[in-house]
């Protein structure tokens, strides 16, 4: 390694976690108000684990991965908080100390894969590109590399394809070849930003399950964002969900699914499609939308929309309190499936509120 | 009929040979998920030569002939000295009885017995040296100033947009007649003059082209990846904009030479003797009534070169698909 690239070591101590986000804020001073996209969010993600991060559109998502990584806008960017990737304080660095963590630590994967990657420059040069800039590798050493990268992620005859352009390839095909370019430094940290919305299903299943075996050959640590609570079922160790720039609820996966807490997340899983149900049942959605992130109602965001909703909730914002299961936190004042959260429901039903009305099965077509 | 054609196309690429029948070497089994994925690719494969084919085939024999044509006027403007022609500012004074043409003078003479022709040949000299030299400092200039001002933003953008915005405001040919008076008539000076007039115009054609290839998430990506914002912007963007900013140029171009035309017409090109269009124009409209020949060659020549550059850079801005509302 030439000393003029050196690569930053990263000191990950086992006793505490890869990435530590503490009360994440991000604000963008926009002409049409404050946006608070992010508005406070923390949690913990430990080196090998897959944390996913679930919301409608709109919730905060995508900026918050952003914010973690500090790939903001350069101007009218409010970030507040702390973000700590093993021993360094990622809120406090500049771009400058920031782009030898980007790439080589931290990497990241965008939703559309085709737009990602450049469309005038072969992908075998895109691939060796950082291999030599991070690692100082060789001409020959990064070509090898990457054929061995491209194998990794399933590309057949990685020889020839490396002088292909992008546009020679599908849409699943680039996502791979994306993949293997972020992970060509052997990054401790994934972000996955709704890796496969532009794939069609049995791709996007072959995707998920390709990053899913890298991140465990690797032992890497991945954020995978989804708007979609099937997608994260059984790839991912937690599960956050965001709704209005905060976390409303957060869980181990098999724990959000079974003892699910808050209304919000109650009404993502019924918006899905299940298999059990039958043919031409109407699927659930949640009635309204999101609030305007430039203006949030005071209380709880989602009270307009929630079937649960009491006066409480319209004036008192709900902490994330504990469960009855260790790591699992909600921030609701009537959650699902405690005598409170029923309650509250009846007495919806009972004053014929639209969004308790809506939650009534039988309404099927 | 139609159903039983797509039916064997459809079976044609369920069979294509996956990855473990071509025998690939190191490869796991998991790859096989991508079979299917394989046979769509192995199509497009087949695709590219031709898609690129009939791009060369669409620019059409009037793409050429353009091309030919200003080819000539360059190799006309490099040689001239070399062809069998007098000299440009040599009297002979038979021609001082008939300007008519004849074997010695195949465009006639005019009035003060210089041959046209040669004149007119030696005159694509000073055109396309403006032409070409002054573009080319405005394309870097612009070029430069409007990739950086497109990718940064910010107070710089807005700073140079307001220089480029006043330079755009003024009528060319008054800014022009001042800067004349104030710099100079040599080539060296009119070029320079021009090149000061053009480049707020590829400035604002770069700066375009670059915020909206700054947007693309290749862009993000690649700066995901570590990249400094000079790898960036040399090694993405600029090949974004290079084919904008050649199309617009070559355009650019055609309107330097005409700029160059019109400043020389009214006396303030390059002085004289040395031949240009614009001055034998000039001369030319004083005896247009008596004699159209010598009007008529440089404004032909002129029109010729003029013609084919634009035509040349419209087909281009067709094929590379540059938006034609770049501006």
């Amino acid at each position: 390694m030439s000393p003029k690239r050196h690569v930053r070591e990263i000191i990950d101590r086992e006793d505490r976690p890869l990435l530590q986000v503490e009360n994440l804020k991000t604000h963008f001073d926009t002409d049409h108000g404050l946006v608070r996209a992010v508005d406070g969010v923390s949690f913990n993600l430990a080196r090998g684990r897959t944390l996913a991060v679930v919301g409608e559109s709109g919730s905060g998502k995508t900026v918050l991965s952003r914010s973690v990584m500090g790939l903001l806008p350069h101007q009218r960017v409010i970030r507040e908080g702390r973000v700590h990737f093993g021993d360094v304080d990622l809120t406090g660095t500049t771009e400058r100390e920031l782009r030898d963590l980007w790439g080589a630590h931290i990497a990241m994967i965008f939703q559309d894969p085709v737009t990602s990657l450049n469309p005038v420059v072969k992908i075998g040069r895109q691939i060796t590109e950082s291999l030599r800039h991070h690692l100082a590798m060789g001409r020959k050493d990064a070509k090898e590399t990457a054929i061995a990268l491209l194998r990794s992620v399933g590309m057949p005859e990685p020889e020839q394809r490396l002088n292909w352009f992008p546009h020679q390839f599908s849409g699943g095909m680039c996502q791979r070849i994306v993949i293997a370019t972020a992970i060509a430094c052997g990054p401790k940290l994934l972000l996955a930003d709704e890796p496969t919305t532009g794939l069609d299903v049995t791709v996007s299943a072959q995707i998920l399950d390709l990053l899913n075996r890298l991140q465990q050959e690797r032992y890497m640590s991945m954020i995978l964002i989804s708007h979609d609570l099937g997608v994260v079922t059984g790839r991912s160790d937690d599960v956050i969900v965001m709704y209005a720039g905060k976390i409303v609820e957060k869980a181990p996966t098999t724990t959000l699914f079974r003892e699910t807490r808050m209304p919000y997340t109650e009404a993502l899983l019924r918006s899905a499609p299940r298999l059990a149900n039958a043919s031409h049942t109407r699927l659930h959605s949640i009635p309204g939308s999101p609030p305007d992130p430039s203006g949030y109602p005071t209380g709880c965001r989602f009270a307009q929309r929630c079937p649960y909703g009491q006066p409480r909730c319209r004036v008192e914002e709900p902490p994330l309190r504990q469960a009855d299961s260790p790591g699992h936190v909600f921030a609701c004042w009537y959650p699902v499936g405690t005598p409170e959260g029923l309650q509250a429901l009846e007495t919806n039903l009972a004053h014929n509120e639209s969004a308790a009305v809506a939650l009534v099965p039988g309404e099927a077509i | 009929m139609a159903d039983e054609r797509e039916a064997t196309v459809s079976s044609h690429d369920l069979t294509a040979p996956g990855p473990m029948e071509l025998g690939v070497p190191g490869f796991s089994p998991t790859a096989t998920m991508v079979d299917a994925e394989l046979a769509g690719l192995e199509a497009r494969e087949g695709l590219v030569p031709a898609v690129s084919k009939r791009r060369f085939k669409s620019l059409g024999w009037g793409f050429w002939v353009a091309v030919a044509i200003v080819g000539a006027w360059i190799l006309v403007a490099i040689f001239a000295n070399l062809l069998p022609i007098p000299d440009p500012n040599s009297v002979d004074v038979n021609c001082l009885v008939s300007t008519s043409p004849s074997s010695s003078h195949l465009l006639g003479c005019d009035t003060t017995g210089r041959d046209i022709l040669a004149r007119v040949l030696f005159g694509s000299r000073v055109s396309l040296v403006i032409g070409f030299a002054s573009i080319a400092i405005s394309e870097v200039v612009g070029g430069v100033l409007g990739l950086l001002a497109g990718y940064f933003r910010g107070s710089l953008d807005e700073v140079l947009a307001i220089i480029s915005n006043s330079f755009l405001s003024f009528p060319f040919l008054v800014l022009a007649l001042v800067m004349v008076a104030y710099v100079g008539r040599s080539l060296f000076d009119i070029t320079l003059i021009i090149a000061i007039l053009a480049w707020p115009i590829l400035f604002r054609v770069v700066r375009a082209a670059t915020i909206e290839h700054a947007q693309r998430d290749y862009v993000l990506a690649t700066r995901a990846l570590g990249a400094k914002s000079w790898r960036v912007l040399t090694s993405l963007l600029l090949p974004d904009v290079v084919p904008t900013a050649v199309t617009f140029g070559l355009v650019g171009v055609a309107v330097a030479v005409v700029g160059e035309g019109a400043l020389s017409f009214l006396g303030l090109s390059v002085p004289a003797p040395t031949a240009t269009w614009g001055n034998m124009i000039a001369q030319g409209s004083t005896s247009m009534t008596t004699d159209l020949s010598l009007l008529l060659s440089p404004a032909v020549a002129m029109f010729s070169f003029i013609l084919a550059i634009n035509f040349i850079g419209d087909r281009l801005r067709g094929v590379l698909n540059v938006r034609h509302g770049a501006l």
